[in-house]
């Protein structure tokens, strides 16, 4: 080849196209923003039925999770994502849709070496490395309780 | 290290005698769509599986092009077959039921055109009186061993492409009829130090520019001198970069180029991004559209060149780099 791999990447970076930010920041905002109200509006109604807070906030996140899991057996969850972009894909919802489409997807590959292998596949490290934060966390909180 | 020009093959005695395709929903709502031998509306057929669906396509694609040419599978000498799937499953399990001698390839989505390269060859060399070419690839089971969970939100960037769900295939023998397959350049693996697996125009365009500009030094011809310069699923982007290539030769290929990247599918209302990709998108726009036309002779001289990203998931997370392969057939009808 007459260029080089340097010659070449910065060709590419120029000709490739980046996301157009001005179209999906404002969808992310949005729709990211609808699931959360949406979130709101459960807890609300949980606490005016009655329930603890601790409770409705229980409740709402499970909510949340059973409506994405249903709606990503539906197929409709990947296609509100499309949109939705990281507002799909941070909150809760977007947690429940990593696990139960991979589940959906290598249920062909049997329950045991399919579903239940492949099911963590994309939230597995989001769980590993959450934990580990969490315990990293748990002991900078209890060295400066001591002092 | 001493540049490797290769060689060109010529053949005397080679012709595509028929050819088909089969493809999916969004396939047939594309801008070429009605062209295509048989549609699968819901990309599964009955199958229980999205590999055995893929299979599916490949049967189907052989079946169409044996039921054209009134032949038997016995009939037929051999067959050049490949996929995306490990092991290239689709090719294995969707041709076991013919029993034709089976010779499975890989050239990622350069396939096609080395199918044909190698059909050509045998029967132009008298060793098969008939050969097959047929390759596949479908969106759904190359998503999920190349990528995501089908159902999974995540986001694909401006110059991801979209794996066709298709399957062409061709019979070569020598009938003395279009289209005539005249010649071929098997292509080399060019690394051009992407890594982005989001960018496989980019990892290709390399590829496809060195196999042309040696078929053409070969041929003594300019690509003003084809009627078309047809390359696989180069993209937006790589079909950008290809352009770019060749005008640091002070060559403009613009004019005469088209992709069937960008072909298969409206970019404008179909959400596939830079364009299609996979080993059926050259095959089933070959098979669906440009066979046809060479054959009535609309185009004269067509330069097919198939390009494919020799990925792997493996390597691409130990940090490795996308290789990019092309090979190159000239088609003609005189």
């Amino acid at each position: 080849m007459n260029i080089s791999n340097q010659e070449y990447g910065e060709l590419t970076k120029k000709r490739s196209p980046n996301s157009k930010m001005y179209k999906t920041l404002p969808k992310a905002f949005l729709i990211g923003g609808t699931i959360c109200t949406l979130g709101e509006g459960l807890l609300n109604l949980y606490a005016y039925l009655g329930l603890k807070e601790e409770h409705a906030a229980a409740l709402t996140s499970m909510s949340l999770i059973f409506l994405s899991a249903l709606l990503t057996g539906f197929e409709i969850y990947d296609r509100i994502a499309q949109h939705g972009g990281a507002g799909t894909l941070v909150p809760i919802t977007g947690f429940a849709n990593a696990v139960v489409s991979p589940a959906i997807d290598f249920k062909s590959e049997g329950y045991i070496l399919g579903l239940g292998a492949k099911m963590f596949v994309i939230a597995g490290p989001v769980i590993v490395y959450g934990v580990s934060a969490s315990v990293i966390y748990g002991i900078i909180y209890y060295i400066i309780g001591l002092f | 290290m001493e540049y490797c020009a290769g060689k060109t093959f010529r053949y005397d005695h080679a012709s595509v005698q028929t050819y088909a395709s089969v493809v999916g929903k969004a396939e047939n709502e594309g801008p070429y769509g009605g062209g295509f031998d048989e549609v699968i509306d819901d990309n599964k057929g009955g199958a229980d599986t999205w590999e055995q669906a893929e299979s599916l396509f490949q049967k189907k694609a052989v079946g169409h092009v044996l039921q054209k040419a009134r032949l038997s599978p016995d009939k037929i000498d051999l067959i050049f077959a490949g996929d995306l799937l490990n092991q290239c499953v689709s090719s294995s399990y969707g041709l076991k039921d013919y029993y034709i001698p089976f010779l499975g390839i890989y050239g990622a989505c350069s396939t096609f055109a080395e199918g044909l390269l190698l059909a050509a060859a045998m029967v132009n060399a008298g060793y098969a009186d008939r050969a097959i070419a047929v390759t596949s690839s479908h969106f759904s089971s190359a998503e999920r061993q190349f990528r995501f969970p089908l159902n999974y939100g995540g986001i694909r960037p401006p110059t991801a492409q979209w794996t066709a769900t298709a399957s062409g295939a061709v019979l070569v023998s020598e009938t003395g009829k279009p289209p005539f397959i005249r010649a071929a350049t098997a292509g080399k693996i060019e690394d051009m130090g992407v890594n982005d697996q989001n960018n496989m125009g980019a990892a290709m365009a390399g590829a496809a520019y060195d196999t042309l500009k040696r078929h053409f030094t070969h041929m003594g011809s300019h690509p003003q001198d084809y009627d078309l310069i047809i390359t696989g699923d180069l993209g937006l982007v790589g079909s950008d970069l290809l352009h770019d290539l060749f005008a640091r030769d002070g060559i403009a290929i613009e004019s005469r180029h088209k992709d069937c990247g960008l072909m298969l599918f409206d970019r404008s209302t179909q959400d596939v991004h830079a364009g299609g990709s996979g080993c059926g998108c050259s095959a089933s726009m070959m098979c669906g559209h440009f066979l046809k036309r060479i054959e009535s002779g609309e185009l004269k001289r067509v330069l097919f060149c198939a390009t494919g990203a020799l990925m792997s998931t493996t390597v691409i997370q130990q940090g490795g780099t996308i290789p990019g392969i092309a090979h190159a057939v000239e088609l003609t009808s005189y």
